[in-house]
Parts: structure tokens; sequence; C-alpha cells
């Protein structure tokens, strides 16, 4: 699988997920720098990774989406290839357009650093079809804007259409107010959009994939995408 | 000229902070106090163009950056600086 992974002013997992990509599952993994337009058509995967491009100003992934890079990205999206948005990856994709939506300041005003758990809740995308139908993956998040937020119409049309492929859920897999971290409407972790093809999460997957670690729940969705390759 | 332009959430969007220094208002006694939103206020200086231009720059500016629509609303006037 050939990944480009963006590289933002301000972005600080673009590491993290270079190394999975590249030493962990071995796949032909380049850096995007976010000023140079760049021919994507030979790429499988673009990776928006976590961090605080252009430092949050305005609102965070406000600023990153007119930057030349997504003048490549975006078309690359429309015509089906997979982008998989990371955190701040995530923020930059709903301002962008490419899914729907907005993420806002956590309820609780703070920044969230911790484990949590998520419950799978569609395997038949790129994104989690190695992973197990309801099955809980233990992620952590590191936000202060990653409180999900679709109007309840659109929200219920999304879920109808499978597009919530992740939700925050206890260690059992149960969806509960305490479960929910950040105040996200009907606890949402993690979207797509309606042609399965651009992903967003909030959890960094790439913080639990290498197994100098004990967990490695975030492998499942990097083997996903590279079945599909 | 002087775009003076004031973004909030809509109605019906969880504006946290706002709830919090509602609160805290009612807290320190003043109880007429109903509703508190927080939001930004941005001034865009604006060079050689009509108000006519400008109140249809302005709006577009704020759709495309300035504001999140899918969240927040916007508002705006125009102020001459000569």
């Amino acid at each position: 699988m050939k990944c480009g992974i963006v590289v933002f002013p301000g972005s600080n997992c673009d590491h993290d997920c270079y190394h999975i990509l590249k030493n962990i599952l071995n796949q032909e993994t380049h850096w995007l720098w976010h000023k140079n337009p760049t021919d994507l058509d030979s790429f499988d995967l673009v990776v928006l990774p976590g961090g605080f491009s252009y430092g949050d100003y305005l609102r965070a992934g406000a600023i990153s989406c007119f930057s030349p890079i997504m003048n490549s990205v975006i078309p690359f999206a429309k015509k089906g290839g997979k982008v998989l948005g990371i955190c701040n990856g995530f923020q930059i994709l709903v301002e962008s357009g490419l899914l729907p939506g907005a993420l806002m300041q956590n309820h609780t005003r703070k920044f969230i650093c911790k484990n949590v758990h998520v419950r799978v809740e569609n395997t038949t995308t790129p994104f989690t079809s190695k992973c197990g139908e309801n099955s809980v993956l233990q992620i952590p998040i590191a936000h202060h804007q990653g409180s999900y937020y679709i109007d309840p119409h659109s929200l219920t049309d999304m879920e109808e259409r499978g597009q919530i492929l992740f939700r925050y859920c206890d260690v059992k897999g149960d969806i509960t107010e305490s479960s929910n971290p950040n105040g996200s409407v009907g606890s949402v972790a993690g979207i797509c959009n309606e042609q399965k093809n651009v992903m967003g999460m909030m959890p960094h997957p790439e913080r639990c994939a290498d197994p100098l670690w004990p967990n490695i729940d975030g492998q499942s969705i990097f083997h996903s995408l590279i079945s599909q390759s | 000229m002087l775009a003076q332009i004031h973004v909030t959430f809509k109605e019906g969007v969880l504006d946290p902070q706002g709830k919090t220094v509602h609160h805290a208002l009612n807290d320190l006694g003043y109880d007429e106090v109903l509703d508190v939103h927080i939001g930004k206020y941005l001034e865009v200086k604006l060079d050689s163009v009509s108000e006519e231009e400008a109140e249809i720059r302005v709006r577009e500016m704020c759709e495309r950056l300035l504001a999140n629509t899918v969240i927040e609303s916007f508002r705006f006037k125009l102020v001459s600086t000569e």
C-alpha cells in the first residue's frame, strides 16, 4: 500500500503515523508537505495526522483546509481515494466539507488525554473490515475540540447509511453517559462519508499499534486498509 | 471601511462556556440573567471597496472561513473609517 502522510505546520502525530505504516507494517510511506500540491493518483491512502495545525487558530482545522496540499487531497477523496483523518485530521476533514458535522470544544471545557474504549459500529468499510463486529477497542484520545456535533436529523441519516464507525463505550461495549468523554452527539468517536472512502476519528490508533507496547488495538484499522489495497 | 463581525453558536448548539458563565453570574446574585452566549468578535479592515461590494464579500468571508455555519451564525456591521 502506498501511503502519504500530510505534514502541516503544527502536526505532531505525523511521525507516529509514519513509524507505524513504514516500520511496523512495512508499507511504502511518503511525506506530503502542506505547501506542495502533489499528484496523488498513485497513492492508496492519505493520512491527515493529529496535532495543532496552524495553532488551532480561529477553529481547529479551519486554516489547514485551505492549504495547498488540500487542493490535491480534496479531488483525490472525491475520486474515491482513501483518506484517514486522525484527531486534528478529523477536524480538518469536517472543516473542508469532506465529512459532515463539526467538532466543538469538549463539554468539560478541558483538554482530555486518556485511554478510552470505542465500539466498532460498522465493519463493512475499508477502514474497519478487519475489526470484529461490535468489537471493543481501547484507543487513547488527546483533544480539546473533539465533541462531535451534527443536527439530530442528519445523525439519524448517517446511522441509517452506516456512516457511524466508532462510538465511545465502556469496557464491556455498553454506551453510557459516563463512557462519553467529550459530549459528542450519539457518543460518536469516528465517522465516514457516504461513499465510505473518507474516515475521521478522534481517538489515535497510531498510538496503540507498535508491539513494543502492550496495547495494539489500533492495528486493526491499519490492517483493514492494507487488506483493501 | 471596517467590518465588525460577531460569530456565535447557533440556537440549540451547546455552549459550555456560556453556560458556565451564566451559572457564575447567577451565583453572584444576578438572578435576572436568563442566558449567556459567548462568541467571537472580529474586526476586518477593508480597502477600496464600495459598501455594496463589501456587504457581499464580507458575507462570503464569513461563510467560507470566519464562521463554521454548521454550528455558528454570524452578523456584521460595516463602519466607515474616513
